[in-house]
């Protein structure tokens, strides 16, 4: 099994397929329909035994780095409109890589205003593993 | 009694409902159940016959479980009339248990987690620490394998090849949790050697004894990889391959030569080397080509073209990387080390960089790093 990192952009990726507006613009039925698919996806993913973690973050926050000795922390935000923002991650643990492009391809699918899938762009990415302990 | 004596009960208990007419699935929860209430229980009140004490706890559990007080009488009965099986009979069933929890129609993931808990008798919690993942998901990863093997017959589930494979993971996976999945791995291959006659087992045993008696010398307290050449060998544990070299000396006098005897062939060469420049590297080849008689596999190759290279040279080594796929893992490392001895330090410092990008864990990404930093140190002015 290898865990991949299926991360979700408020911005940033390639550009976006379907022309979407912003969700509080969205019928409230669509909003529910588009929540229910993630919360669903997710219980599937557990029910299939690939289920490892789910989390979202909220679109505020800082960079922030060590500032010198004695000196407090440098922070550079609120982000600006043109940064790479990531809003969420779901973590699964799968048999293979093609296993983890179709589960992406399927949470891609969460449908939209229209009810037609959104085709968000999802960042897939393989974890280092743990060290295997026979090697030679 | 400890928690390793406590499992190594339970596939024998779970053997025992399944031969009083429990179906597996319903079984195999039931003995979990018995499980998690023994180890709650025996620290303060420990039975005087555990085995029975479980079988009892669990019997109860899966009548439970089943709910028809009809069939339960109807059990109850069959139970009270049934003679008590003999010692051989209780054996082939626990070795088909085995059998079952690493059958071929389960993929690999599964068969790892269903053996570690049926035949294992670990807690799903501890599976799920061990693998990082929540115990809800492994829970449904079990109950899914549970559920391929619906119809599978006790007595027609498998063979040993398979259940040398999974163990053989389980060992591979490392150290990490509560739980010690190589000394896992290395208990429940001791007891199905107590069950066969087969030599492979003997030499999964041996091959996994002698990896475990370097195990102190592998890793830096701060967790960084030392080679096998560099490893401190007053620090491997001389009890563990003093038994397995017995025990894989009493497995090829029985002249039924199998990978795992092979390969454990090949590390006991390098556990009787005293020094790294010690080492027979003449024999280790002659291993490698008794290897790839019985596995074509392309690691075995690439393995092979560093043994070759030690022996004969790395000319001789690079030569026989000739015949290695490039996209088998480690390929770059084991080129840049064969450049590295040939003296061309700049592509080998390269090639380790390569190496590294390419490497899919971090202990062996930063181990071919350092590499790479260190020639590359050198060949400053």
């Amino acid at each position: 099994m290898a865990k991949y990192l299926l991360l979700k952009h408020y911005r940033g990726g390639p550009a976006p397929v379907v022309d979407y507006p912003p969700m509080d613009q969205w019928a409230p039925e669509a909003v529910d329909a588009h929540v229910r698919y993630m919360v669903d996806f997710a219980a599937k993913l557990e029910e299939t035994g690939e289920f490892v973690e789910h989390r979202a973050l909220l679109p505020e926050g800082a960079f922030v780095r060590y500032g010198g000795e004695g000196k407090p922390p440098v922070t550079d935000g609120p982000f600006a409109e043109t940064k790479d923002l990531v809003a969420g991650w779901l973590i699964i643990d799968v048999d293979s890589y093609e296993r983890a492009v179709e589960l992406a391809g399927e949470y891609s699918a969460a449908p939209g205003p229209d009810g037609h899938p959104i085709c968000e762009w999802l960042e897939l990415r393989p974890f280092y593993s743990d060290a295997p302990t026979v090697v030679e | 009694m400890n928690e390793g004596l406590l499992r190594g009960l339970i596939p024998a208990v779970t053997a025992a409902l399944v031969r009083r007419g429990a179906d597996f699935a319903t079984a195999e929860d039931a003995v979990q159940e018995a499980l998690i209430q023994a180890l709650a229980r025996w620290p303060a009140d420990p039975p005087v016959d555990p085995k029975g004490w479980l079988i009892t706890v669990a019997w109860r559990k899966f009548l439970d479980a089943t709910r028809s007080e009809n069939s339960r009488q109807a059990r109850e009965a069959r139970v009270d009339a049934e003679p008590p099986p003999g010692p051989a009979e209780e054996t082939d069933d626990t070795l088909r248990l085995y059998f079952l929890c690493a059958h071929p129609s389960l993929t690999p993931a599964s068969a790892v987690a269903l053996t570690l808990r049926a035949v294992g008798g670990l807690t799903t919690r501890q599976i799920a620490e061990a693998y990082l993942v929540p115990e809800a998901t492994m829970a449904q990863r079990i109950s899914r394998a549970k559920r391929t093997l619906a119809g599978v017959r006790l007595d027609e589930s498998g063979d040993l090849a398979t259940v040398l494979r999974v163990l053989y993971l389980v060992f591979n996976e490392g150290y990490g949790g509560e739980v010690d999945l190589a000394e896992e791995a290395i208990r429940l291959t001791r007891q199905i050697t107590s069950m066969t006659d087969d030599p492979e087992v003997s030499g999964l045993l041996a091959l996994m004894l002698l990896h475990h008696a370097r195990r102190a010398a592998r890793i830096t307290p701060a967790g960084a990889l030392v080679p096998l050449a560099e490893q401190d060998r007053s620090r491997w544990n001389t009890e563990l391959v003093a038994e397995a070299v017995s025990i894989l000396q009493a497995a090829l006098a029985r002249d039924r030569l199998g990978e795992y005897q092979a390969r454990a062939a090949i590390a006991a060469l390098h556990a009787d080397a005293r020094t790294a420049g010690e080492t027979d590297w003449v024999q280790i080849v002659e291993w490698y080509d008794e290897l790839l008689r019985l596995t074509d596999s392309r690691v075995v190759r690439l393995n092979r073209a560093v043994a070759v290279g030690e022996a004969d040279g790395p000319a001789a080594g690079l030569a026989a990387l000739e015949s290695v796929e490039p996209t088998v893992p480690r390929y770059a490392a084991v080129r840049a080390y064969l450049h590295e001895r040939a003296g061309d330090v700049r592509l080998a410092a390269r090639l380790y960089a390569d190496a590294a990008g390419a490497a899919t864990n971090v202990a062996e990404r930063d181990h071919l790093l350092r590499q790479a930093a260190r020639l590359n140190a050198a060949l400053r002015p």
